[in-house]
This record gives structure tokens, C-alpha cells and sequence, in this order.
């Protein structure tokens, strides 16, 4: 390994650390996107986060909402929120949730009022959260301090031979280090699932993974359906990728090599106490998982991609390496990091990890990640069943 | 590590088939594995592009394609060695539905 990474990030109240210092302008559902795009257009220099529930949902799928609006809040890369939503009563209780952190929140309803009124009065608030959050400086950080999250998407064969690898030296020196990582991309393990198993840290966390992933599974496999090109997507295959099973094993070779501490619902926070590698029953989609792992308190995430994905998420800052040299000839302002040498003998994989390392400590410190720069924002909440 | 950049990559020495590092014309072709660093040689009977997958043995119809070191789908058809291998002779052997 390199010398010890120089990072930076914001301290929050509670003593989490982010690399951002947005002002999110949260909609609780989709009839309040309006209102806070408004917001955010007449405050330039705040984020709208504009989705498509939060209505009629129930169950357990409502508490998933619930978990990744109030995750999204509380991630340590957002300074301050300001929830708008149609109802006072979710409304509130999204924004409480928010503000057990210290965080400056506050919450807006629209009925009885109208878009106008409520753009107004979230605007004088706005402006306020948005001049404070200016005066936040950057402090020292430490690798147990920001956690990271990983997934890969439009996967090729360069994934598993040389992106996912060299995210894979990442993990285990960001686990060495005392932090924290995520992984999901719950069908994505099959066939390579029981690697996953073998390393779970004890027999009740191995037991919870299998119980997570074989329910997963079902729901699919309980469909018939033929999932070619869904699963490998159409990018996989034209990649050359063939079957989920060989998908999968490119998937799990991102991983690292460090034990697997826990198995955690979409959206749940690892427990802080407890640093390592996290397994998150998740959907492979990039923007569902990303907007999962950002809500359970990732700041920073590392991206292997083959053919190109283009994702972004609006608070987490999305690194993207490719091993295919053609994707990072004819997509390269979508790409980070390049490690397409590692398939022409060029350098080894610790250099390709000491690679990723430079551009993870130049991102955290605040350089803006492609996707970022790109304009990429996606943030698309996974719905586990339809809505009353 | 070689110098010459290798036309092919196998993650395993012992694994069925082999992916193309660049795009690949038939003839005589110089690899390598990854996990043990060992030379390869191997007789490609195809095209093969940047990406895609070439059989390094014969495979019957119903044998099992290994990559990693560990099954990856089965041969939903006979697989001569140096032959193209993807959906059209390849299948998962986890999602029985999910066939070409």
C-alpha cells in the first residue's frame, strides 16, 4: 500500500463525517417534487431530490420509504434538509427522524396552503440552512469515518479480470483501515452465493444471509420468467458475459477478502460499533441500490463498470473504473479511473489498487467525481410491492 | 509479469474457458492466468471480440463451463476447443428459463 491516505470531510453533530456539504430540499412524495424543485431553483446552490412515491404506500414497504428519506437526510455528506411534503403528519415524521442527528431540518406541508406560500417560506429557510452549511469547514478525517459503498453495473468480462479486482483492494485496505464498507446485489451472488456464505463472520450471520438471499431469489425464480437480458442485462451480454453465474463471480471478485460482518435490510445503517464489510439485500439495479447504500450512510462509492454505466447519485459521490479499454476510450467523461493496463500486463493489481486509492482520497478531499460533474443524480427509491 | 501484452486472459489454470483481451482473429494465440501467472497457448477456430469467451477444451452438450475455477453454465450444445462461446451455446445452469 501507498502512504496513508490525507483525507478530509464535514463533521456533523452527531459525529458522523461526510465529503459533501449539500442542502437537500427532500420531497416526501412525488406531488411535492414541484415545490421543491422551485425551492431549489430560487435558492441555486441547494439540491432537489424529486422521486416517484410516497403515496398509498403501507407495510413494510412503507417503512422502506420512511427509512430511505430519513437515511437520505441523515447521511453525513448533507448538511441540512428541508422536507416538503403534501401532509403535515408524514411530513413530520420523516423530518423527526432527521432531526435526531442535530442536524438543521425543517418540515413544509402544501394542503391548505398551496405550492406558492410553501416555496416562499421554504426559500427564507433554505437560504438560511444554505449560508450555514457555507461556513462548515473541512477537518481532518480518518477511513473509519466515511463509509463507502461498491456495486458494479453494465458488468463485462473486463469486470471480473480487472475493475472489480482492483475494487476489491480497496475494500480490504478501507476494512484494514477501520472502515466500513457496503456491498448488496442480492440475485447478483448467484451462483458464487456460497462464497459469500463461507465468509459471513458467524453461523447467525450466515444463516441470515442465506435466509435473506433465498427469499430474494424466489420472488424472481417464482416468476418463470426468462431473465436473459434482464438478468444478465443486454449490456452484460454484448460485454460477452453469458449466464448469471459467471456475472456473478465478477461481482463477488469486488468484494475484497475481509469477513462479512453483518447482513442488513435495504436502507439500514450498519451498526457504527462495528466497522467491516456490510451485505445489504438489495436489487443489482444501480440506481435502486445506490440510493439504498447512500440512505444507509454511505458517502463515498466505488463503481466497476465493463460497457458504461453512466450512474450518479446526487449526495454520494459515484466513482467509476473500467478495465475495458475500449469503454474508457469512448466513454471517458464517464470514468474515473482507468486500470485497462492491468489486462495488458501493465502494472500489477496492488498498483491498480494504490491507483484507486489516489483517485478515492482526491474525491473525498473534493474533487468532483465524473458523475458529478456529469450532472448525474438518480435517485429512485425500490418498491417491494404495489401501492394501496 | 510477461511484457508482451497477452491476447487472452483465464482467471484459473484448469478453467474451460478463456476470455479475449483484445479482439481476436482465429490462429495461434498467447495467454495467460491470472490467479497463477502461468503461459498459455491455445488454437482459436473463431472470431472473438474484446470481452467474449473461446472454449479451451472440447465440452459435450450438458458439461459444465468453468470459469473462476467454478461452474459457470453448462453447454447447451457440443463445444469444440478454440470454438466462440456465448448464449448460443452456453446456459445458466441456476435459472433453468433463462436460455437464448
Amino acid at each position: 500500500m501507498g502512504s496513508k491516505p490525507r483525507l478530509t470531510g464535514f463533521r456533523r453533530p452527531n459525529g458522523t463525517m461526510g465529503i459533501r456539504n449539500h442542502v437537500v430540499i427532500l420531497p416526501l412524495d412525488d406531488l411535492s417534487n414541484a415545490a421543491a424543485e422551485a425551492v431549489a431553483k430560487v435558492i441555486p446552490g441547494t439540491l432537489a431530490l424529486p422521486h416517484a412515491f410516497g403515496r398509498l404506500q403501507f407495510g413494510e414497504d412503507l417503512e422502506l420509504t420512511f427509512r430511505t428519506l430519513i437515511g437520505t437526510g441523515l447521511n453525513p455528506n448533507v448538511a441540512a434538509v428541508v422536507v416538503i411534503g403534501i401532509e403535515p403528519k408524514w411530513t413530520e415524521r420523516v423530518a423527526a427522524g432527521i432531526a435526531a442527528s442535530g442536524k438543521p431540518v425543517a418540515a413544509f406541508s402544501i394542503e391548505g396552503k398551496g405550492d406558492l406560500q410553501v416555496i416562499m417560506d421554504a426559500s427564507r429557510v433554505a437560504a438560511s440552512f444554505l449560508m450555514d452549511a457555507s461556513e462548515i469547514q473541512r477537518e481532518p478525517a480518518e477511513i473509519g469515518d466515511l463509509m463507502m459503498s461498491i456495486k458494479c453495473g453494465e458488468s463485462d468480462t473486463t469486470s471480473g479480470l480487472g475493475s472489480c479486482p482492483t475494487t476489491s483492494e480497496a475494500v480490504d485496505r478501507w476494512v484494514d483501515g477501520g472502515g466500513t464498507v457496503l456491498f448488496g446485489e442480492t440475485s447478483e451472488l448467484t451462483g458464487g452465493e456460497h462464497l459469500i456464505a463461507n465468509r459471513c463472520i458467524n453461523d447467525l450471520v450466515k444463516q441470515k444471509f442465506q435466509t435473506t438471499y433465498d427469499n430474494y431469489i424466489k420472488v424472481i425464480e417464482s416468476t418463470g420468467a426468462n431473465l436473459l437480458g434482464s438478468q444478465p442485462t443486454q449490456g452484460n451480454i454484448a460485454g460477452g458475459l453469458t449466464t448469471i453465474e459467471e456475472k456473478a463471480l465478477g461481482n463477488i471478485a469486488k468484494t475484497g477478502s475481509v469477513p462479512v460482518m453483518g447482513v442488513l435490510a435495504p436502507a439500514e445503517a450498519p451498526d457504527p460499533t462495528k466497522p467491516g464489510l456490510y451485505f445489504m439485500d438489495s436489487s443489482s439495479a444501480a440506481a435502486e441500490c445506490i440510493t439504498l447504500m447512500a440512505a444507509a450512510g454511505a458517502v463515498i462509492h466505488l463503481f466497476p463498470t465493463g460497457q458504461g454505466n453512466v450512474i450518479g447519485n446526487p449526495i454520494e459521490p459515484v466513482l467509476k473504473l473500467t478495465a475495458n479499454p475500449k469503454t474508457a476510450a469512448s466513454m471517458r467523461e464517464h470514468i474515473d479511473l482507468d486500470v485497462s493496463g492491468l489486462l495488458r500486463f501493465e502494472y500489477n493489481l496492488t498498483q491498480a489498487g494504490d491507483k484507486m486509492m489516489d483517485v478515492i482520497e482526491r474525491c473525498v478531499n473534493g474533487r468532483l467525481a465524473t458523475a458529478e460533474a456529469m450532472g448525474h443524480r438518480e435517485f429512485t427509491f425500490t418498491k417491494l410491492y404495489i401501492s394501496a | 509479469m510477461t511484457t508482451t501484452p497477452p491476447q487472452f486472459l483465464l482467471h484459473h489454470d484448469g478453467d474451460s474457458v478463456a476470455v479475449a483481451v483484445q479482439d481476436l482473429e482465429p490462429g495461434t494465440l498467447q495467454g495467460a492466468s491470472v490467479k497463477q501467472g502461468t503461459s498459455h497457448t491455445a488454437v482459436l477456430l473463431d472470431k472473438v471480440p474484446l470481452g467474449h469467451k473461446f472454449a479451451l477444451r472440447d465440452h459435450a452438450e450438458g458439461d459444465a463451463i468453468i470459469k473462476y475455477g467454478i461452474q459457470v453454465g453448462l453447454a447447451s450444445k457440443a463445444i469444440k476447443k478454440g470454438e466462440y462461446i456465448h448464449t448460443h451455446n452456453m446456459r445458466s445452469y441456476r435459472w433453468e428459463a433463462s436460455r437464448a
